[in-house]
């Protein structure tokens, strides 16, 4: 789960971490009087969870109401990148002199966390990653112990910060390294930490990634998430839902039971020159009414021409999901899109005898499954 | 015959008085595993389908010699319930639990350095060998006993390939199904090194999927030190990037690390084919016995 930026900014200042003021905004007006509030110049910050949002005419900084209005009223309904911007951050214009980035992540080929420091921040880090490695400091930490005092002080000379920053900045990572743990963050990152003049570390932006796994102790984020949650109406849907839903652009849709096993199907459909329109994962157990969501789900994708159903049980039962199938294709007249059924696994055969197969077309093997609804996809097309 | 797991092997089933432990240690007793105990803080004395339950893990040690655990208990308290499994010196903790937070894992994964207890999981389906015993809430009757050793990060995957091994007679000494978690207990390379240990073991199939840098490890692992042949699989190839596909793990990053690409060039590269179909995999298998 991310957190849009003025809710890690919060989150960040609310923990001491130094941030800009800013103010969120919905309306051109509103705009205006949070930025005469602030005191202008301003920068005005589309709040979609994108990459590259300045490059995209996302933030503009402005130095009086009439650039202001005009800002706001460029930014605010403006489609970035496939997502409706209807908030934006007004934020003080920080006079810097350098940017530093700081991070706190995950290091899941270590399994332990990491700490990186460096002076190239204001740019695309995974960029310096790749081109000049040795400007990130990195540090590990054992998560049973935490961060210790020595670790922080240590990545910010390591990454060669001027050592009048140097006890700010260690600060700063300190209070990351305490919010990630504390908070169950998957990242924390601070890119640009802006330098001013008169020599203070400020946050001018923030990321703040929660694992999803840990939200049930993180109420306070999980009510945020409430708030983030934009973007595509079927993945919404796939949340009230609570299915593992992952829209794709082609138009053969897919359900199936386990993570890897929907993967390899959408690669099979790839594979025998078809397009997955999405990744659907029922998950364990499911039973009849389930299998019926996930159904409606896949017919109200309007991209999709014929529909693959893949479940190999071990604790989901075939006679559950034929069931399943059975109610959610009888309250059709006219079954809307094709539907090519496989069941292996527990009570397959049961389920094979349950399976109204009017309204279904049945496959022994997986590869024939997929062939078949890639078939009936290209028919529809043509 | 089989690494890890065998008829001698003492099940201890942590959570066993509820639902999902219930029904799967039926399943378990009912294949021929040999449960010895439940353990359940606070269900201390009572008895599921014949086996005593204990409060704590070390109760049913002592009480039954119990030497592999077998961990069903919600994601809240599963960190917890895995330590409690490594506190108590068994040989092999087993967690099936899906939804484990990441940094309890990062913690668990410290104490892993500690002890001598195997980890598999968190988020797998358990492990079988065929005949004798399985550990977990894999299809029992979709195995059959041979000499294919498989380890994989994704339950439902396993079924679909041992489904095609077995339609052919072929059989499997062990499958491990690792899980697809970003931080988990034994990986591809432990297990890639049982297999290659066990004399029985003629052929390996090792499933993979996007995300992180494992199977790359594997491929070099495979490389330098294992000598049987092995067949590969990577799920994953048409996932776009920053997607979380289903598994907590199975995400290629904005960076452009942890795709099938890469995976299936490594593997390759070490002299390992990889599929483009379960069926494929099968294949590779076959020429290999």
């Amino acid at each position: 789960m991310k957190l849009h930026e003025y809710q890690a900014k919060q989150v960040f200042a609310d923990a001491g971490i130094p941030t800009p003021d800013s103010q969120l905004a919905s309306d051109v007006d509103g705009v205006v009087a949070a930025a005469e509030e602030i005191g202008y110049p301003v920068a005005i910050k589309a709040q979609v969870q994108v990459g590259g949002r300045g490059k995209a005419g996302g933030i503009e900084l402005v130095e009086n109401e009439d650039e202001a209005r005009e800002a706001a009223d460029s930014i605010l309904g403006m489609d970035l990148k496939g997502y409706h911007v209807d908030r934006v951050l007004v934020e003080e214009a920080v006079d810097f002199i350098n940017e530093l980035y700081v991070s706190v992540t995950m290091d899941r080929g270590a399994g332990k966390p990491v700490a990186m420091v460096s002076t190239k921040g204001g740019v695309n880090i995974e960029e310096v990653a790749e081109e000049t490695p040795e400007a990130i400091a990195r540090e590990h930490i054992d998560p049973a112990f935490g961060m210790h005092p020595y670790q922080a002080r240590k990545a910010v000379y390591d990454a060669g910060v001027d050592s009048e920053l140097a006890r700010d900045v260690s600060s700063v990572l300190t209070t990351l390294y305490q919010l990630w743990d504390d908070r169950d963050g998957s990242d924390a990152e601070i890119n640009p930490l802006m330098v001013t003049s008169d020599g203070e570390v400020i946050a001018a932006d923030a990321v703040m990634n929660i694992d999803e796994d840990a939200l049930f102790r993180q109420p306070e984020l999980a009510e945020m998430e409430e708030e983030a949650a934009s973007g595509d109406a079927l993945e919404q849907k796939a949340d009230e839902y609570d299915f593992d839903y992952v829209r794709l652009e082609g138009n053969v849709g897919i359900i199936g039971n386990g993570a890897g096993l929907v993967m390899t199907t959408l690669d099979l459909v790839d594979h025998y020159g078809g397009e997955p329109a999405n990744f659907l994962d029922v998950g364990g157990g499911a039973k009849a009414e389930r299998i019926a969501n996930a159904l409606d789900m896949v017919f109200s994708d309007e991209n999709v021409d014929s529909v693959v159903f893949n479940i190999f049980g071990g604790i989901t039962r075939g006679d559950e999901v034929a069931k399943g199938i059975n109610e959610a294709l009888g309250q059709f007249d006219e079954i809307p899109k094709p539907v090519v059924v496989r069941l292996a696994g527990t009570n397959w055969e049961e389920g094979m005898e349950i399976l109204n197969e009017d309204l279904v077309t049945v496959e022994q093997t997986l590869e024939d499954a997929v062939q078949r609804a890639v078939e009936y996809a290209d028919e529809v097309e043509a | 015959m089989s690494v890890l797991v065998d008829d001698d092997t003492r099940v201890v089933v942590q959570g066993i008085t509820g639902g999902e432990g219930k029904f799967h240690a039926g399943q378990m007793i009912e294949y021929g595993t040999n449960v010895v105990a439940g353990a359940v803080p606070g269900k201390g004395g009572q008895e599921v389908h014949g086996v005593p339950v204990y409060d704590t893990v070390d109760e049913a040690v002592e009480e039954e010699d119990a030497d592999a655990s077998v961990i069903f208990v919600p994601p809240a308290f599963a960190g917890d319930a895995i330590f409690e499994a490594l506190d108590t010196d068994l040989d092999l903790a087993v967690a099936i639990t899906e939804g484990v937070p990441t940094q309890d894992m990062a913690r668990v994964n410290k104490r892993l350095t500690e002890t001598d207890t195997r980890l598999i999981g968190p988020n797998c389906p358990g492990l079988i060998t065929p005949g004798e015993a399985k550990l977990g809430i894999l299809p029992g009757n979709i195995f059959a006993e041979g000499d294919v050793g498989l380890v994989s990060r994704s339950g439902t995957l396993t079924y679909q390939v041992v489904d095609s091994l077995t339609n052919r007679g072929i059989g499997q000494t062990t499958a491990i199904g690792i899980g697809g978690d970003p931080i988990i207990g034994t990986d591809f390379v432990d297990a890639l090194e049982l297999f290659e240990n066990d004399p029985d073991t003629k052929a390996i199939v090792m499933c993979g999927e996007i995300g992180g840098e494992d199977e790359e490890e594997a491929a070099a692992f495979i490389d330098e030190h294992v000598e049987t042949p092995v067949a590969g699989f990577i799920a994953g190839r048409t996932a776009p990037p920053g997607k979380r596909m289903g598994h907590a793990g199975a995400i290629v990053s904005g960076s452009g690390t942890g795709t099938a690409e890469s995976k299936i060039n490594a593997l390759n590269d070490a002299g390992v084919p990889v599929g483009d179909t379960p069926e494929e995999v099968a294949d590779h298998i076959e020429s290999f016995l």
